[in-house]
């Protein structure tokens, strides 16, 4: 009874498309049919945020979106945060620096989240970031480092890095 | 994790939507899919049919009526937070907002899809019990508007037919001047909430309370209205003692017990969040500073 559905939409700046069964979601054609595994799938219910891509600018899980329902959108994943020639994004040159990460299991959705965010408001202060990942769950670094290299981010946003 | 199968609709009218909801059976309406998809991901809810609102035309915008704002049942959770119209004339849906869910699922969320959906501990449908909203449901014999105060007809159960579909709300807003507060205590931030407290108060020219109303979330099936506490505040000088005896009113009421808490420890937990959401409103409403 159900059937599958053409969609394009564009992925990290490119053109990409697929044949998708509707019950798929965002997570898995990423992972599964564009072969993108940067984007991780922990719960699959919404609660541990690993799997937060961002949908035409603003930050979403990719475990609650089907895949249809990305035809024409635009995607950004934990792949399309770098820049073209490897540069890295401040938030990742900012986890890297700060030790933002342990295990790295939550990493790509705790990058994207705040890359979204700090996009938004670089001057966010040590509350409002923790409050931002409040939905990103990190089980090794306590979150310590994770807001330390979010607060340097935010000024190299701030500063036009 | 992953859903059963389903057909998949995404119509483009609602009249296209309608059609499709009179002629099909076992089927749910996805609005932003915050509550929907995890269902789906572990299988609690297995339909025939998801007919996706997302493509509908029309059913997201927000519109400044002077005494009133109507706000389309597709508007997200996101958009909600950063109008300047709710920022001038509801603020204390954005208060409530930053309760609901995380950043991620307020992109996703929307406000038709939090009233259908209907949790108990839902902010924004005690937001709309606040402000009396109306809303407005559509099918194939026409529109028709429910009240909030009628639209619970049990646990998790809004007053929509099977082959209807709510399409907007009416937030009538007060004219006069008013301070607002809502106030919450959950586990952990973005969590379901034990009981949440919205309030409106409005001072008259000797900073006498002339209008109140109290609406809380989490305590019973549906959102609350406090009316014997804002019968109780109306005529009165803010003050700790008048808020304490409004705050009586919220620990008589007929709570829930569950997993997490017992009903004795929401009555309690909604005296105290009362009391302090009163305090607060009062102090933006222009009055003198009634925090303990």
């Amino acid at each position: 009874m159900s059937t599958a559905r053409r969609i394009t939409l564009r992925v990290n700046g490119r053109p990409a498309q697929g044949e998708v069964e509707p019950r798929r979601h965002l997570g898995d054609f990423l992972r599964e049919d564009l072969g993108l595994t940067g984007t991780h799938l922990g719960c699959e219910h919404g609660v541990c945020g690993a799997c937060t891509v961002i949908v035409d600018g603003v930050p979403a899980r990719a475990c609650l979106m089907l895949a249809v329902q990305a035809d024409g959108a635009e995607v950004i994943t934990v792949e399309g945060l770098a820049q073209a020639d490897g540069t890295l994004h401040p938030i990742q040159q900012a986890f890297h620096a700060h030790h933002g990460l342990q295990c790295g299991f939550c990493t790509p959705g705790m990058l994207t989240t705040l890359a979204a965010f700090l996009a938004e408001r670089p001057d966010a202060d040590e509350a409002a970031i923790r409050e931002a990942i409040s939905g990103n769950i990190c089980r090794c670094t306590g979150y310590e480092s994770i807001v330390e290299a979010a607060l340097a981010a935010g000024k190299i946003l701030q500063s036009g890095g | 994790m992953k859903p059963a199968p389903f057909a998949y609709h995404d119509p483009r009218t609602l009249d296209e939507l309608i059609g499709l909801l009179s002629r099909h059976d076992n089927l749910k309406l996805l609005a932003g899919g915050q509550s929907l998809v995890p269902m789906l991901n572990m299988r609690f809810v297995i339909v025939d049919h998801i007919v996706d609102l997302n493509r509908v035309d029309g059913l997201a915008a927000i519109g400044d009526r002077n005494a009133a704002i109507e706000i389309g049942a597709m508007t997200r959770q996101r958009t909600l937070e950063r109008d300047p119209v709710i920022a001038r004339k509801a603020p204390i849906m954005q208060e409530a907002l930053r309760h609901v869910g995380h950043l991620q699922t307020r992109s996703r969320g929307t406000i038709g899809g939090s009233l259908c959906h209907l949790d108990p501990a839902a902010e924004l449908a005690g937001v709309a019990r606040l402000y009396d909203a109306v809303l407005h449901v559509a099918g194939p014999r026409g529109m028709r508007d429910v009240k909030m105060a009628d639209w619970s007809l049990g646990y998790m159960a809004p007053a929509v037919g099977p082959d209807e579909v709510l399409t907007g709300l009416t937030l009538p807003v007060w004219s006069e001047p008013h301070g607002h507060a809502f106030v919450e205590f959950a586990r952990r931030h973005g969590d379901f909430a034990i009981v949440g407290v919205g309030c409106l108060l409005a001072l008259d020219g000797k900073g006498m309370i002339n209008r109140a109303a109290v609406a809380l979330v989490g305590v019973a099936t549906a959102p609350v209205r406090l009316t014997a506490a804002e019968v109780a505040l109306t005529g009165q000088a803010p003050s700790v003692a008048t808020f304490k005896a409004a705050a009586e009113h919220a620990e008589k009421l007929d709570c829930l017990a569950d997993a997490h808490v017992s009903a004795s420890y929401r009555q309690r937990l909604a005296g105290v969040l009362t009391e302090r959401a009163l305090a607060r409103a009062a102090t933006r409403a222009g009055g003198a500073d009634v925090h303990r």
